[in-house]
């Protein structure tokens, strides 16, 4: 299961940032969410993961001592994943208001600094 | 000690944005409010700065849970005073707003969004959990897209492009790197993380994760081969937007890495030899940037970039004078750059351009003005009363300490050619003829507002520029603040004491 989760994390890193390379602007928000979804993978991968055990301490015992699952990436994650759905919200609503007012989604038409002023 | 009030800054903004909210439609009301409670916030970071000051370092712990479980906020010297300046700012920057700002912005709901903003930073400031601190910079930035982009001019929206991508990116990598380092120890307390990361034996992905901090931290506060978003971002806002921007978004990052890197990473030989040169290119690219600039903002943008340079360059010496430097060298910093974009917006307001060829005369036509404006730019330069000069000394005394030549030199001649590009703004716009401009049809210039938005236009750049002053002429009571915030974070044990109890660090 871990190697699986290492190759996906991987791969979504990597084709993420290739997607930001590209030239358009929607490409770019594909690649900030891919690049958002392995970061979330990756949390969940390092949190190790434990099957069938739950982080629960039994009535007889004080603390844990076998094996457990571990919830803080979880709830990582949850916050993570509604940050980046509110900022991703955002940058889909920029990159449509950039395409009325600027009429292009190549990002090499945009204008570098402008001087004129 | 454990002390409640101390989350008062962020709830406090946190109020007033949403009474804000409630008004809407009422600019007038919407004004009154924002003045007067920034007012409020400023006297609670006072407050909080006394506090700490005379009683060491404050804790909570949310919700009851102890110390490394819950999260923490912590207030020690060093996050009181960046709330105050944080305060200080979004003062000055809710009044210049009113003069500043045209009124379908404040329709848009910049009041509310400016108090949002400035909850981000007072919690960024003051949370003790690394993951909390994630959550905070997303706060930030959220609430600086939408400043960023109000009104929607094609300009905003070109740099708004640009400076959302390397935000969210930054974001990500920050993201990775917290990932990384909760794997590798199981905690998310910085406190608790300082012990832990000192214990760890694989010090190889420790560094990794070090970088991985630098370089999101490097993204958030433009640092050499990352600041292109910089430029081309800053000067597309309105003025009362850039002027808390350059004031206190890029501070963020120094910030975050001052506590980052003497607290859980104490930087080994490779991190200063990395961060010194880092350094060293911030300072000459930002500098040779504003060199070439002939737009007053512009200028400004890469102005921030070189001045960067020095605050890592106090991080990268790593002793307790180069820190007291680089904590010097934040405050001065963060009320300069808030001063000098605020005057840039006063110049386009009075002249209606920021073309430095196009601008000239204004010493003869507004000569009270232009001294007033005289402090901030030659206080940017460091000129010896004037509060930039102690900073510098002290790096450069401690340069000379470590024997790291290569920065000293780096210091000098960024100051040099600050020096050059203050003079230049100062020969172009004030000293140079002015020629006749084409008058702007759709602004209200400066002469033909009500005196009372004059003064408001007027009013925060003479209260930045006197608080410029006391640093200058008051070094001795900012050294001390300095010296002490230095002191906390070479020796973290307080910090890490005062989070999870006395007598938590067993001796090797």
């Amino acid at each position: 299961m871990e190697i699986l989760l290492i190759f996906i994390i991987g791969l979504l890193y990597a084709s993420g940032i290739y997607m930001m390379l590209r030239r358009s602007l929607v490409k770019l928000i594909i690649g900030l969410v891919l690049l958002g979804h392995g970061v979330n993978m990756l949390i969940f991968l390092v949190g190790r993961i434990v099957k069938g055990n739950p982080p629960i301490i039994h009535d007889s015992v004080k603390i844990l001592t076998d094996i457990y699952a571990d919830p803080i990436p979880q709830a990582l994650i949850l916050t993570a994943i509604v940050i980046s759905f509110g900022l991703q919200s955002f940058a889909i609503i920029l990159i449509k208001k950039t395409y009325t007012v600027v009429k292009t989604d190549d990002l090499d038409e945009l204008n570098p600094t402008g001087e004129e002023l | 000690m454990t002390n409640p009030y101390i989350v008062l800054p962020v709830i406090f903004q946190l109020f007033t944005a949403i009474l804000l909210l409630f008004f809407w439609s009422h600019k007038n009301i919407q004004k009154a409010i924002s003045i007067t409670f920034s007012l409020v916030s400023l006297s609670i970071a006072l407050w909080l700065f006394s506090l700490t000051w005379s009683q060491g370092i404050q804790t909570i712990q949310a919700g009851g849970w102890k110390a490394p479980f819950g999260i923490t906020f912590v207030a020690d010297v060093f996050s009181a005073i960046m709330v105050l300046l944080t305060s200080v700012c979004g003062f000055a920057v809710s009044i210049y707003a009113i003069g500043s700002l045209r009124n379908v912005l404040v329709k848009f709901g910049f009041f509310p969004i400016l108090h949002f903003l400035l909850m981000g930073l007072n919690g960024a400031f003051l949370t003790g959990d690394i993951f909390n601190l994630y959550v905070w910079f997303e706060v930030i930035i959220i609430a600086s897209f939408v400043l960023i982009t109000l009104g929607g001019e094609k300009i905003q929206i070109e740099g708004a492009v640009k400076y959302v991508t390397m935000n969210l990116l930054a974001s990500v990598i920050f993201l990775t790197s917290i990932a990384i380092l909760y794997g590798l120890t199981g905690s998310l307390n910085m406190a608790d993380l300082s012990l832990k990361v000192a214990e760890l034996e694989n010090k190889k992905l420790v560094n990794i994760t070090a970088v991985l901090f630098f370089i999101g931290f490097g993204i958030k506060s433009a640092i050499f081969p990352l600041y292109f978003w910089l430029p081309a971002s800053y000067h597309a806002p309105p003025p009362a937007v850039s002027a808390i921007f350059a004031g206190l978004l890029t501070k963020v990052g120094i910030y975050a890495m001052l506590r980052v890197f003497t607290l859980i990473f104490i930087p080994d030989e490779f991190m200063r030899e990395l961060i010194s040169w880092v350094a060293v290119f911030t300072i000459l690219s930002g500098g040779l940037g504003a060199l070439i600039k002939n737009n007053l903002r512009e200028v400004f943008n890469y102005l921030i970039i070189c001045h960067i340079g020095f605050m890592l360059a106090g991080l990268s010496l790593f002793t307790e004078i180069a820190l007291t430097g680089a904590v010097f060298y934040l405050i001065h910093d963060i009320l300069v750059k808030t001063n000098i974009y605020m005057i840039g917006g006063l110049i386009f307001k009075i002249e209606g351009t920021y073309n430095m060829k196009q601008l000239g005369g204004f010493y003869k036509s507004y000569p009270k003005l232009s001294l007033l404006m005289a402090i901030p730019l030659f206080s940017l330069i460091g000129l010896p009363p004037l509060s930039g000069f102690w900073a510098k000394i002290f790096l450069i005394e401690s340069g000379f300490d470590v024997k790291h030549y290569e920065l000293i030199g780096a210091i000098l001649l960024g100051s040099f050619i600050t020096l050059i590009t203050i003079a230049k703004i100062w020969s172009e716009v004030f000293w140079k003829e002015m020629e006749e401009l084409p008058a702007r049809i759709n602004m209200r210039y400066f002469h033909e507002l009500r005196p009372i938005k004059q003064y408001t236009l007027v009013f925060p750049i003479i209260f930045l520029a006197l608080i410029s002053l006391f640093i200058g002429f008051g070094a001795e009571y900012v050294i001390r603040v300095s010296q002490h915030i230095a002191g906390e974070l070479i020796n973290s044990s307080y910090y890490i004491e005062a989070v999870l109890g006395p007598n938590t660090i067993q001796s090797p």
